[in-house]
């Protein structure tokens, strides 16, 4: 929950709101519900996404936790968005998309412009991270049908982001960016994953769910690259701005989102509310960050540097 | 089952020359782009001023042919004019329609010039009815280019569900990704196809010999690697080889390129309108040749007689081909 005001009020340095985003991963069902609980127990974060992205051949195998872990998260004081799927293309993912619309309680986040043709004025939703909004003009078409957040494409300069964030404010509605976890930077209508190991989508044995965190790509001479989920493909860097949330504030982002991982993630949720509050600086939130994902490296690289993987050589 | 509906042929064109080449070729219509980043094939010594688009235009219309101008990259924040003044352009030189991808231009067109007829880029990635049907209640869009994700049974299913045209890939280069989806180029280079109209940029890539190989290297990342005297292959991140687990090779997609003409009756009984051909960026005398197989193709197809195969082999990417994702197995 964002509070209006609550940067004039405080003197904090930067006053953000923390969700967590969708779990991107295949992770087992008891993964899933202990995860959720952790999340609605320990971690310092306003809202939770939460729901199948990138692939519905996945959700038969958690469905029936997500309304216990939504329970608990409510209960633990977190507003709870359902995502929608990236790319809808079969019939079932079409219901299940324009079913996310049939409670009138939850927010729910738009990652595919399919669903753009089912909202309705009253309903709540919001912008996710997959769907192009590089303008302020599409900006404001999407909060003129009543978009209340938007949570920016990952690979947008600075540059963008201020123009962007003023158009928002100008909305009435809010700008979150993906300020840590693996990037999303492709999808496909063909499963990576499966195709490693010798299968297709349709015969795909779930191998994704061999890699939490996804399979490391990487380039014949040994680079870290990119990392396979499924149909989805994403950076190997880890994005991560918690260096970078003052002059975030100073554009006008109000939100902060922080995408799911192995490791001590619970760490990294406090590190981002540390950093935010001014109760850690900026130096020594990216030092906990370290230690929260060992195996990471991290880049601020799409909104700062030239590319997405700028200072990936440096590791 | 009733006559084979007409299908119509749309070419593509880099240059005032291309564009000539393919009409005389026999393309029922041409669709390029202005010489900035307001398209989607954004390459230096590619696209057409306002002189040349007003020419061709004419030059087109004369011989019956359609162009249609593609405005489809996604206006950079705080510089909507660009593209707003493209669109106005376009429709001043009599443009038959724009293809253009991002909301918030639809909506500058569609209010702007109410008479201009709007095309969906695939850049839009609508890949169901729904999706389309938002587009057409929304900015009054006529036409729909489907993603390169869909089978032909799929297409088939969105035609029977929606009341606009759809335009398909048949021939050329092939996104293995969704368009307008992916960041993998700005990923490794800083420049992508939403932003500029560039993937895999050629002012970002390195060819150098390694230890007996030569490598081609995109934003510094090895992209492929072949033996000494071997042709090196264009970095296209994602045709690049790459190690994934046990798995050492193309991990994305193999270095082949789209050649579905063998689909031209189904993709016809599917109810699509028009099939397009990729390659703005490829030269007069290629233009012309597939335009005139395809041409000839299409007219086959219309006598009711069966599609010439496999003549346009020597001129696809490492001579493989692929149907893509018309047929279900290659997902």
């Amino acid at each position: 929950m964002v509070f209006e005001g609550d940067a004039i009020m405080s003197l904090k340095p930067s006053s953000f709101a923390l969700t967590v985003g969708p779990l991107l991963f295949n992770w087992s069902a008891d993964e899933f519900s202990d995860f959720y609980a952790r999340i609605a127990d320990e971690a310092p974060v306003d809202r939770v996404t939460i729901g199948e992205i990138v692939c519905s051949k996945r959700t038969p195998f958690y469905a029936d936790r997500i309304p216990a872990a939504i329970e608990r998260l409510q209960r633990g004081g977190k507003q709870v968005v359902l995502s929608s799927l990236a790319m809808v293309t079969l019939e079932r993912e079409k219901r299940g998309a324009r079913e996310l619309f049939d409670q009138d309680l939850l927010e729910v986040e738009i990652n595919d412009l399919t669903l753009m043709n089912w909202v309705k004025p009253e309903m709540a939703f919001s912008i996710g991270p997959l769907v192009n909004v590089y303008n302020e003009a599409t900006l404001a078409y999407l909060a003129r049908q009543g978009a209340r957040r938007f949570c920016l494409p990952p690979e947008l300069p600075f540059a963008s982001v201020e123009v962007l964030a003023a158009a928002a404010a100008a909305s009435g509605a809010e700008i979150e960016l993906w300020a840590y976890g693996r990037i999303p930077l492709a999808i496909s209508g063909r499963c990576t994953h499966a195709r490693v190991h010798g299968l297709s989508k349709d015969s795909c044995q779930f191998v994704c769910a061999k890699d939490a965190d996804g399979l490391a790509v990487r380039t014949l001479d040994g680079a870290n690259f990119l990392a396979v989920n499924g149909v989805q493909t994403l950076s190997h860097i880890s994005g991560a701005l918690i260096g970078d949330l003052d002059r975030l504030a100073r554009a006008g982002v109000t939100s902060l989102r922080l995408s799911p991982h192995t490791g001590d993630f619970i760490g990294v949720t406090r590190a981002f509310a540390e950093v935010a509050s001014g109760a850690l600086s900026a130096k020594e939130g990216l030092a906990r960050l370290r230690q929260s994902a060992p195996e990471a490296a991290f880049s601020n690289g799409f909104l700062f540097g030239d590319c997405g993987a700028a200072a990936l050589h440096e590791r | 089952m009733s006559a084979p509906h007409k299908l119509e042929l749309v070419c593509p064109a880099g240059t005032p020359a291309a564009f000539r080449a393919a009409i005389d070729a026999g393309a029922h219509a041409i669709y390029c782009g202005f010489n900035d980043e307001t398209n989607a094939r954004n390459f230096p010594g590619l696209n057409f001023s306002r002189a040349e688009l007003a020419e061709s235009i004419k030059y087109a219309h004369r011989r019956g042919a359609k162009v249609l101008i593609a405005i489809n990259t996604f206006p950079r924040a705080g510089a909507l004019t660009l593209w707003r003044n493209a669109v106005d352009d376009a429709s001043r030189l009599g443009a038959d329609a724009v293809i253009l991808a991002d909301i918030g231009l639809l909506d500058y067109a569609s209010g702007a010039h109410p008479s201009l007829r709007l095309h969906l880029s695939v850049q839009a990635a609508a890949a169901n009815a729904d999706a389309i049907a938002f587009y057409a209640r929304s900015f009054g869009v006529r036409r729909v280019v489907l993603p390169r994700v869909l089978t032909v049974q799929e297409i088939a299913a969105i035609n029977r569900a929606i009341e606009v045209e759809t335009e398909v890939f048949i021939f050329g280069g092939l996104c293995v990704m969704a368009e307008g989806r992916c960041s993998l180029s700005s990923y490794a280079t800083g420049k992508s196809p939403n932003m500029n109209g560039a993937c895999s940029p050629a002012s970002h890539v390195e060819y150098r010999e390694e230890g007996g190989e030569l490598v081609s290297r995109l934003g510094g990342f090895a992209i492929n690697s072949v033996g000494a005297g071997e042709a090196a292959p264009y970095p296209t991140l994602c045709k690049g080889c790459f190690e994934a687990g046990d798995y050492r090779g193309h991990v994305f997609e193999d270095p082949s390129s789209l050649d579905a003409a063998s689909l031209i009756p189904q993709l016809a009984e599917a109810g699509v309108t028009a099939l397009k051909i990729e390659g703005r960026q490829r030269s007069r005398a290629y233009t012309e040749a597939v335009v005139r197989s395809f041409r000839k193709a299409l007219d086959a197809h219309a006598a009711g007689r069966p599609i010439p195969a496999g003549e346009l082999r020597g001129l696809t990417e490492g001579q493989q081909t692929t149907s893509g994702a018309y047929r279900k197995t290659w997902r």
